[in-house]
């Protein structure tokens, strides 16, 4: 299998005034295509400085992270910026879609910093992640128009829209009832079933049992890094789930 | 990310907020309508007076005995006998840079045809004088040379004159009228030059051959001006060397002492009329920039304001793959298609404005094109500049932070 990811003792301090927050203090670990990794701590545990560093927002003060086989460390910010493009895709907590653009126009955003893409081809790539994620009936439905899951699932086309390497979720069902939760976490499923490689960062222990692999992170280090045996299958909670009235 | 896609973008921000980008516009719109508008009176009414200093000839040079001082007493310009008939005779036959010269004595009193009578003045001139103050003859003849000789009593009027003293439009040419209790037979009419910048009513006049004036109405011997006409405008400083130096020799003047005679030439004063113009044109352009500016201000706040608003958005964008460069451009872009779209309403405003001040007010406008490229040019700068910190601003945000800013 292919390494994605690869970290090799990874540190991040940030200067607080005078004083020096270890936020990790030596990471490792490699993840490979294919796999639905959750990463879990809680508020503090380096997770967010991970997240960051993993998605080439940030670099390590020192280690070697290489994304795709690429070092990372020694990156420019316009090169990081361009591999963010290229390989990763985001989806976030709280959508982050534009305002008062529609579906297909949000999913185009990344195609529209990549010269390669002609206006043509931007449209019929947004237009398939957006079945992709089951919105192929909201093409045309701008932001505001649209619940927080379809919402959720349009950040997701856009995270599809580039074929990265690897999406990185960050807490993405932290804002959706549990329901929509779950239908957020199928399509994850799916979409890891399809092979792609997928990190979902959580403080939610709850979702690590639906991923291929669970690492925990307490203050900077890497506490327990499992492979998990019994996946389960978010569909068939879902299928028991009451259905919501609205 | 291309051009296109860049302002694809900006568009698309803009129309989520028209009517903020209308009122921001406003700023630019209001600025480059006054500057156009101010602009186009200004050179409107500088080119109105110069249209009539060159109507008056604006090559004339006019020559008057100096002020003298006897006794301690400034005397009155027109006691002076000073320029005498040699001096009008030599400007005549020595000067290379004077095209045209006439002596001028004028009395002014009551002309008088038949039942009617108005006050005019009377100056007396050779034929030349037409050509220098650029008088055309409607009905008849100029006086000849040979009236001059003979100091013939016939007389050239103004429309004015002729307007006074018949009232009933009959055919003046041939009438005899009188001036003084002197007759004068009318031999032509002038054609009709209005009122001059000064408000002067330039119709009314009689010509006379100044022989007959000097002689049978004031006499005297000597001049009481001199009129020249220089080459074309840009000789006449040439030409007032030479008069200068002619009549510094008939008069006997020694070096170092003062002139007996004063020149004045029309070039001054349309040098005069123009600078205050000028200057009257760059205040008002000077208070349209401002507002211009206050304009450009505007636009900077509303960018500021909508770079911090769309924190979020410039975050999720970077992490997205947007480099620092399509962040500057977006808001850049932004910022420019304000100002230029502002620029272009504000132009169409601006020459709307200066045509309905000429067609209400009837003020003299003139629309340089170099003043709509400017200003246009102005409000594009406008637009770069003030839109360049924001933008600047916008392009520096942290990703981390702005994907997470409340």
């Amino acid at each position: 299998m292919k390494e994605i990811i690869k970290l090799d003792n990874i540190k991040r301090d940030f200067r607080v005034g005078d004083e020096t927050v270890h936020a990790l203090r030596g990471v490792s670990f490699t993840i490979h295509e294919g796999e639905f990794v959750t990463i879990m701590g809680t508020s503090g545990s380096g997770k967010s400085t991970l997240l960051n560093t993993l998605g080439c927002l940030d670099t390590p003060t020192s280690g070697e992270y290489y994304l795709d086989g690429v070092s990372v460390r020694t990156m420019g910010k316009n090169a990081r910026a361009t591999l963010r493009n290229r390989k990763i895709g985001f989806v976030f907590q709280s959508y982050n879609l534009l305002p008062k653009t529609t579906a297909v126009e949000n999913v185009e955003l990344p195609l529209m910093y990549n010269p390669n893409y002609s206006a043509a081809k931007r449209k019929e790539k947004a237009v398939n992640a957006l079945i992709a994620v089951g919105l192929g009936d909201r093409l045309e439905h701008k932001s505001n128009q649209m619940s927080g899951g379809q919402m959720q699932r349009v950040a997701i086309a856009r995270a599809l829209v580039n074929d990265p390497a690897v999406i990185l979720a960050d807490e993405a069902t932290g804002n959706l009832d549990t329901r929509t939760s779950f239908e957020i976490l199928v399509l994850f499923q799916k979409l890891h079933a399809e092979g792609r490689t997928i990190i979902f960062v959580t403080h939610n222990p709850e979702i690590s049992g639906y991923s291929s692999r669970n690492i925990t992170l307490r203050d900077g280090h890497v506490t327990s890094d499992m492979v998990n045996t019994n996946v389960l299958d978010a569909a068939e909670v879902l299928a028991r789930l009451p259905k919501n009235d609205d | 990310m291309n051009g296109t896609n860049l302002i694809k973008i900006a568009l698309r921000a803009l129309a989520n907020n028209k009517m903020r980008g209308f009122l921001t516009m406003l700023g630019i719109i209001i600025g480059v309508a006054s500057v156009i508008t101010m602009l186009a009176i200004g050179q409107g009414s500088k080119r109105s007076i110069q249209a009539q200093i060159s109507e008056m000839g604006s090559n004339m040079i006019m020559i008057h005995p100096g002020a003298d001082i006897r006794g301690g007493v400034r005397q009155d310009a027109s006691a002076m006998e000073t320029l005498k008939l040699n001096d009008y005779e030599d400007i005549v036959n020595e000067t290379r840079f004077v095209s045209y010269t006439s002596p001028t004595v004028n009395s002014s009193g009551q002309a008088i045809y038949g039942a009617n009578n108005a006050p005019t003045t009377v100056y007396g001139v050779s034929p030349d004088y037409l050509y220098i103050r650029r008088y055309k003859i409607q009905d008849g003849d100029m006086f000849t040379e040979q009236d001059i000789q003979t100091a013939a009593k016939v007389c050239v009027v103004g429309k004015t004159v002729v307007d006074n003293l018949f009232p009933g439009g009959e055919n003046s040419v041939g009438k005899v009228i009188r001036f003084q209790k002197l007759p004068f037979r009318i031999v032509g009419v002038l054609e009709s030059k209005g009122y001059n910048s000064m408000g002067m009513d330039q119709d009314d006049l009689i010509l006379a051959p100044y022989t007959t004036i000097q002689k049978k109405v004031l006499a005297i011997t000597h001049l009481q001006g001199i009129t020249c006409s220089a080459l074309k405008e840009e000789y006449t400083d040439q030409a007032i060397d030479e008069i200068t130096e002619i009549l510094r020799r008939n008069h006997k003047l020694k070096e170092g002492a003062d002139d007996d005679f004063t020149i004045r030439s029309q070039q001054e004063l349309s040098t005069m009329l123009t600078s205050t113009t000028d200057m009257m044109t760059v205040l008002l352009a000077a208070v349209a920039g401002i507002s211009l500016l206050v304009g450009g201000i505007g636009i900077m706040n509303i960018m500021y304001v909508s770079v911090t608003e769309r924190t979020r958005e410039i975050g999720l964008r970077m992490s997205i793959g947007a480099k620092g460069i399509d962040i500057l451009a977006q808001f850049l872009i932004e910022s420019i298609l304000i100002s230029v779209t502002g620029g272009l309403i504000g132009v169409v405003l601006g020459v709307g404005a200066a045509l309905v001040v000429n067609g209400v007010a009837h003020f003299p406008i003139y629309i340089q094109p170099w003043s709509v490229v400017l200003s246009f040019a102005v409000c594009t700068v406008t637009g770069v500049f003030f839109g360049w910190y924001p933008a600047k601003k916008a392009a520096q945000l942290d990703p981390i932070e702005a994907i997470r800013y409340e």
